[in-house]
């Protein structure tokens, strides 16, 4: 192997080498390394074995974070991505006021879920939300008490995640579309092909680079999730909204037990190993058809 | 042939069919539902207390009040301090625009090496990378912590760009990546043939290619970086606060008296910035990508 | 090379301290806190002004949120850039940096000033006792244990204010037919924690909760009391509006306040909200302690102080902490917050009708309930709240399921 070939690419990227290894790959073995102990407030090395992943494993808590990390996941990636697509493909339109449409599905990408996420709280709240104003406005038959539901909240809580998130998948989408060769759209309207065949048939594989971008994203902020749903319902009712990265925050925050958190942590690295790199040997190794330089 | 239109390309069509009318009868009602909340926050803010309380969610303000504005701008209390947002406001610039210029750089820098220049490995040590952006950031704070206080520079500007170029180079790398792999490989190959290296062929024919995606890029880091508030809490030292621990301390009260109005007004205060940066960015959602392109 | 091993080795280490000290000329102090609104951000002026008043430099770091305030402080200290001063609860939160020896020690000022003699209640001494040493000190108490009562919606419905627990569950299906809510309730987890603490020192006692709380006694906890207790608390479920999962403590107040709800349960801090839309104690509202025997408990906060190389620090902090506990200071400070000096000799006569029953009440030591954060880590106290939490929210949580998942806690060690 010749060392030096591309050896500016390889410089180029040494600091992606470096801040993966020591950061990325660090913390992977310093949670693993604290979640063998008993650390409280602090770290501290106190060893105690497994009692930490015993303790994680016949949580209730953790049950009910594992069955709602799917739920939402599941339920917020499609609807980001159908609802992306869809609001990218109709600006594409040549729409009039195109610019203030992309801002209005987009600005609220924008705004830190602090406030937003009690406006939510609000809108969604049977009492003084939208099913307030609806009795008020004669409309008594109308119901929407998911948020104080157990068994509802967590699709409360996707709709405003997908209000949040939606916009930015759909600019992702549109850079790609508008990447698109004028002649391809040329040579579609030649051959006849209704619109929205070409735009699920052959443009859509044409983006696919930022499909996976967009899923990739998706799947990064489902995984992440916490300000949202501490904002909206703090994991509440009890706790039927609450996610494996609330566990874990609050195990490094509210409850200080971080020995729990980095278990917690060091279980959901593991899962999202076993997701991610399979698909990522797929995409990457496998399925590469640009010629190497 | 590529073009180089700002807006989508074609003339608008002149008439207006059903299915115009319905498209347009969708993206209203679509627009409305992502208006709503920001319409609830415009209203609120322009009412007093008793209104919020006593009134509908929905309704304008039957009495007009201006009073929260100047309030969450430079009245409001964060603590000993009654200055409102105001003091955030030069530190979260200085935070947010080096950082998103080292990450967006460092990220089409990865994005383009990754693309064209493949070497073993290099998509051994990207996965890597991009495990990175599944970490919990919490998870990762304590061994930043002491990485950086080990070389000197926690609690301080060049500790939290630092920070934040972290965290944002997984997604960054993605999608650059992504974007420059659905580049025709013709150019870069005519490139390399007339004699570019690694650098030259980055700055000449890359980097004009990238408008659309480092908008995006730029829009992704303003956002998440202007936004964030635990980070800088950590890592940027006590005269660097950003606006957003600010906006935390006036909005998270937990005990005394919840002022939603000040709140409010709070909140779109601080979110100006990003949304400044997505209006101005419109104009470069370019169709097409370079001009002289060379085909098949 | 050589740097990036010992930055490896120092990552393996607990904990490496070399704190520089940043803080340091002229009697400067940098103070954590979340005190960050209203009544809260006047009482911590209160402390700022004393210091400058001494010569000293106060500089503010306020914070929101207990938690991110302490997590910051944490952070801070294992960065090695800690604040001289750092804010945490009369609780054990504090009780891993002790441990670790991160706290500077305050016996010097508290021996020589004679803490021991006058910090009332003594209870608060063993807070900040940790081997015979101070390592915090206390600066108020806040309460817990009250009822805050709608008096016009009691003479409405025709009913008597009720005295304990079980006198408002008898008297709450009657305001419930009238169309008012009974009880309001903010379904956030501190919430319904406190209000189980509440109904729990009526229905059981203080000392029968220290046995379960401090002793961990399996068998006061089984003995059937408790079980008893948890049923009144799901009993009281009937009363509360279903808008309450989420809803911040201030809201259900103000359900009060305009007699939309004719009961809150919940801290002393609540007299704020009905101050601020200008209610007089006793005479628009009423305040009660629920239950036979009449309980203050003993929540409120607490200073702690950083360990410093810089010897010039420890001087600083050993002053501050002096100021905190002087008697004028204690007066104003309090005053401003609403709370209860931890002294008795301290100048009360601004305090409200039910601030004064508070007052006279904690002059009787058995009236002094401690809270179950005073002896157990957050960690612990987390996961019963959880349960208790769960408990309120999911009828099909049975009580058998839901005492054994609570003896689980209480046996775990945590």
């Amino acid at each position: 192997m010749n060392f030096t070939k591309n050896i500016a690419a390889k410089i180029a990227l040494l600091p992606m080498i470096i801040i993966s290894l020591t950061v990325f790959v660090g913390c992977i073995i310093y949670s693993f390394v604290y979640s063998l102990t008993g650390s409280k407030l602090i770290p501290a090395l106190n060893y105690v074995g497994f009692s930490q992943y015993e303790r994680l494993f016949k949580s209730r808590k953790w049950d009910v974070a594992v069955e709602n990390i799917f739920i939402y996941g599941f339920v917020f990636t499609i609807s980001c991505l159908v609802i992306g697509f869809l609001l990218a493909v109709l600006i594409d339109q040549k729409i009039r006021g195109e610019s203030l449409f992309r801002t209005i599905f987009l600005y609220p990408y924008a705004m830190s879920f602090v406030v937003t996420g009690l406006v939510w709280k609000w809108v969604l709240n049977p009492t003084y939300g939208i099913e307030h104003s609806m009795h008020l406005w004669g409309f008594t038959w109308f119901e929407l008490d998911w948020l104080v539901n157990r068994d509802l909240a967590i699709y409360a809580v996707c709709i405003a995640a997908v209000w949040q998130g939606a916009g930015f998948v759909m600019v992702l989408m549109l850079a790609g579309l508008r990447g698109i060769d004028e002649d391809i759209w040329k040579s579609l309207s030649i051959e006849g092909i209704p619109k929205w065949k070409s735009y699920i048939f052959v443009i859509l594989p044409m983006i696919r680079p930022m499909v996976i971008t967009s899923l990739v994203l998706i799947a990064a902020g489902v995984v992440k999730v916490y300000d949202l749903i501490l904002a909206l319902t703090s994991g509440g009712p009890g706790y039927s909204t609450t996610t494996p990265a609330m566990y874990v925050m609050e195990n490094f925050f509210s409850r200080a037990n971080l020995g729990q958190a980095f278990a917690a942590s060091i279980i959901m690295f593991i899962s999202v190993v076993c997701i991610l790199a399979p698909w990522a040997y797929y995409e990457f190794y496998f399925r590469n058809k640009e010629a190497k330089v | 042939m590529i073009s180089n239109n700002i807006e989508a390309s074609g003339p608008r069509p002149k008439h207006l069919t059903i299915g115009r009318i319905g498209l347009y009868c969708f993206i209203i009602t679509c627009a409305l539902f992502f208006l709503m909340p920001l319409y609830v926050m415009i209203i609120t803010s322009l009412k007093d207390m008793d209104e919020i309380r006593s009134g509908n969610l929905l309704y304008i303000p039957q009495k007009l009040s201006f009073y929260s504005w100047p309030k969450a701008w430079s009245e409001a209390c964060t603590g000993f301090i009654c200055e409102g947002l105001r003091p955030g406001l030069i530190n979260s610039l200085k935070i947010t625009i080096p950082s998103v210029i080292v990450s967006v750089t460092l990220g089409a820098i990865n994005g383009y090496a990754l693309a064209f220049w493949r070497f073993k490995g290099a998509y051994f040590f990207f996965g890597l990378c991009l495990f990175g952006a599944f970490i919990p950031y919490q998870v990762m704070v304590y061994p930043l912590l002491k990485i950086e206080s080990a070389i000197g520079i926690y609690s301080s500007l060049p500790g939290i760009i630092l920070v934040h170029t972290i965290f944002g180079m997984p997604i960054l790398t993605l999608i650059f990546r992504n974007f420059y792999s659905s580049l025709p490989i013709d150019l870069f190959k005519a490139a390399r043939i007339d004699g570019g290296n690694f650098l030259k062929i980055f700055f000449y024919v890359i980097i004009p290619m990238s408008t659309p995606i480092t908008i995006v890029a730029v829009i992704l880091q303003v956002t998440g970086i202007w936004n964030d508030f635990l980070l800088g809490l950590v890592f940027a030292g006590r005269d660097n606060q950003p606006m957003t621990v600010l906006l935390n301390n006036i909005v998270q009260v937990k005990f005394g008296v919840v002022e939603y109005n000040v709140d409010m007004a709070a909140t779109i205060l601080t979110s100006i910035l990003p949304l400044a940066v997505y209006l101005l960015s419109g104009r470069w959602f370019v169709r097409g990508i370079a001009a002289g392109a060379i085909k098949g | 090379m050589k740097k990036l091993i010992s930055i490896l080795f120092s990552l393996m280490l607990p904990l490496s301290f070399t704190s520089a000290s940043k803080a340091g000329g002229h009697m400067e102090a940098e103070v954590i806190h979340w005190w960050t609104s209203g009544g809260e951000q006047a009482a911590i002026t209160k402390f700022a002004e004393a210091w400058e008043g001494m010569g000293g430099t106060w500089i503010d770091t306020a914070i929101t949120g207990g938690e991110n305030a302490r997590g910051t402080t944490v952070n801070r200290i294992i960065g090695g850039n800690p604040p001289t001063a750092a804010q945490f609860n009369i609780s054990k939160q504090f009780a891993d940096l002790v441990e670790q020896g991160q706290l500077q020690s305050l016996e010097e000022v508290a021996s020589a000033e004679g803490w021991r003699d006058f910090i009332y209640p003594p209870e608060l001494i063993e807070t900040c006792e940790y081997d015979g040493e101070f390592y915090c000190v206390p600066v108020n108490i806040h309460s817990s244990q009250w009822m805050w009562v709608n008096k016009d919606v009691f003479e409405k419905v025709g009913v008597p204010i009720p005295n304990t627990i079980q006198e408002f569950v008898d008297v709450a299906p009657k305001i419930q037919e009238a169309g008012y809510i009974p009880l309001a309730l903010g379904g956030q987890t501190w919430q319904e924690s406190l209000m189980f603490g509440v109904v729990a020192s009526s229905t059981l006692g203080f000392p029968h909760m220290a046995k379960l709380y401090r002793d961990k006694d399996v068998d006061a906890f089984r003995d059937g009391k408790f079980e008893l207790t948890l049923q009144t608390y799901r009993d009281l479920n009937k009363f509360i509006d279903e808008g309450a999962p989420g809803r911040l403590w201030n809201d259900a107040t103000a359900m009060v306040v305009e007699g939309k709800a004719a009961v809150q349960i919940m801290g002393d801090w609540a007299r704020g909200e009905f101050a601020v839309a200008g209610k007089e104690a006793k005479v628009d509202y009423d305040c009660v302690i629920p239950g036979n025997v009449k309980y203050v408990s003993l929540g409120g906060d607490v200073f702690v102080f950083p360990k410093n190389s810089d010897p010039k620090v420890k001087d600083i902090q050993l002053k501050m902490a002096s100021m905190m506990v002087n008697p004028t200071v204690q007066a104003d400070f309090n005053n401003a917050k609403g709370s209860l000096p931890m002294r008795l000799d301290v100048d009360t006569s601004a305090a409200d009708a039910c601030m004064q029953m508070g007052l006279d009440l904690i002059k009787q030591p058995e009236a002094i309930m401690r809270e179950s954060d005073d002896w157990n880590s957050p960690a612990f106290t987390n996961a019963w709240d959880d349960i208790i939490s769960e408990f309120r929210n999911d009828p099909n949580y049975s009580v058998s399921a839901a005492m054994d998942d609570l003896e689980d806690v209480l046996t775990s060690g945590l």
